[in-house]
């Protein structure tokens, strides 16, 4: 019973805090430390001690949220569901299945060879590994944090655009022949094993543990990410970045996309950075399409596919992708 | 003598699991042979999805997650 209670109280104190960040962040900074408003350095200190904080509390309760929620999915679950899948309804429901589904990049492979043994399509197996990393709750929470809901939006919605259609090409493309071969041999012995039920107590403790973990890892990113975010804020002059990617020049898009994929970040480091290059007019489209170049595809995540797709498979993934996210890209420029 | 396999392609997570249940064998004192499987063909004969994977006597406990020292434990008891 304590542990039903606890949540409640938690989350009215978290309201309270949150609410009255602005207003703590500006006595610390103003009347606290007595720096004059309207300088490069005041400016830049109000912005990363009002942004740390906030960013991280929302990353605190959503993924709270969020983990209670995957607690209900699983990977075997998910399997079980997209077995025998065909084509376009398959691929819809792996990429959303990709968001709740609890998955960890390390897992894979394991991931992958499981649903192809198990006869989920390899088009359907693709959505499912598109959409995982790429909308995870991290990004989202941090698109919300620095850019506003309609952004984070935004990115979900394309970024599940780009899943389904990315993974229903591959599909109609009939690329089976090059997963390696070994794969298709593998049988499991192992049987299926009946699920743990949790408790909602139980389900609770798995929230608190990803906030642990998630926080744990991400935390420091975030404070780096907003520190270089704000130091830009306050002493890059406006509109600098606006001559050098601007809105003209077409280019920008494929070229942030080309940077954006052999960069490996995560979401944490990323997007505060990026918030600060839009302000400094970065156009909003070639910015979304750096963040997806860099958070969906990156190079050692290709370099362990090479253990069960041959090469061609891997150029057409990543090109396909990568095709999407450019589109994304243009098509934002274009109406914003 | 039991028989435990830890399933785990290398990650940082599957390592953590590792020392976690050399630790935790080592606490409890009990007779176990800890078995390191990074190979994906030999891991998906158990048919894994997420690692890393504790197995004791070809029982998977734990999945996609890292254990600490204390639930190992009391796995290892039961």
């Amino acid at each position: 019973m304590k542990t039903f209670i606890f949540p409640f109280f938690a989350l009215a104190v978290w309201i309270l805090i949150y609410f009255n960040l602005q207003v703590s962040a500006d006595f610390l900074v103003l009347s606290v430390l007595n720096l004059e408003p309207g300088t490069h350095l005041t400016e830049s200190l109000r912005f990363f001690v009002f942004e740390v904080p906030k960013v991280l509390m929302l990353l605190v309760l959503i993924i709270f949220g969020v983990g209670i929620i995957r607690s209900y999915f699983s990977a075997e679950k998910t399997r079980k569901a997209l077995e025998g899948k065909s084509t376009f309804a398959g691929n819809i429901m792996a990429s959303l299945l990709g968001i709740v589904t609890p998955f960890c990049s390390c897992s894979a492979i394991p991931l992958f060879i499981g649903f192809i043994e198990a006869g989920v399509p390899l088009g359907v197996t693709f959505s499912f590994l598109i959409a995982a990393p790429m909308i995870n709750e991290v990004a989202v929470i941090l698109l919300f944090g620095l850019f506003g809901w309609k952004i984070a939006l935004i990115y979900a919605s394309t970024g599940l655009f780009i899943a389904i259609l990315a993974g229903w090409i591959i599909g109609k493309l009939r690329l089976e022949h090059f997963v390696a071969d070994w794969v298709y041999k593998i049988k499991s012995e192992g049987s299926e094993e009946p699920e743990e039920q949790l408790s909602f107590d139980q389900r609770i403790r798995v929230g608190l543990d990803s906030v642990k973990e998630i926080v744990g890892k991400v935390w420091i990113y975030i404070v780096i990410g907003v520190g270089v975010g704000a130091a830009v804020h306050g002493f890059v002059p406006e509109k600098m970045m606006a001559d050098l990617m601007g809105q003209n020049a077409w280019y920008s898009v494929p070229l942030s996309v080309l940077i954006g994929v052999p960069l490996y970040s995560n979401a944490a480091g990323i997007i505060p950075i990026v918030s600060v290059l839009i302000e400094k007019g970065v156009p909003m489209g070639t910015a979304l399409a750096f963040m997806m170049s860099v958070i969906a595809l990156s190079l050692p995540e290709m370099i362990i596919l090479k253990k069960v797709l041959k090469l061609p498979l891997i150029f057409i993934f990543a090109g396909i992708v990568a095709a999407g996210i450019m589109i994304v890209g243009f098509l934002f420029n274009w109406i914003m | 003598m039991k028989t435990i396999k830890i399933l785990g392609s290398g990650c940082a997570k599957c390592k953590t699991l590792y020392q976690n249940t050399l630790e935790a064998v080592k606490q409890t004192g009990i007779e176990a042979e800890v078995i390191k499987i990074e190979d994906f063909q030999e891991m998906m004969k158990y048919n894994v999805l997420t690692t890393p994977v504790l197995m004791i006597d070809e029982k998977s406990v734990i999945k996609g997650r890292v254990a600490d020292v204390a639930e190992i434990k009391t796995l290892l008891i039961q």
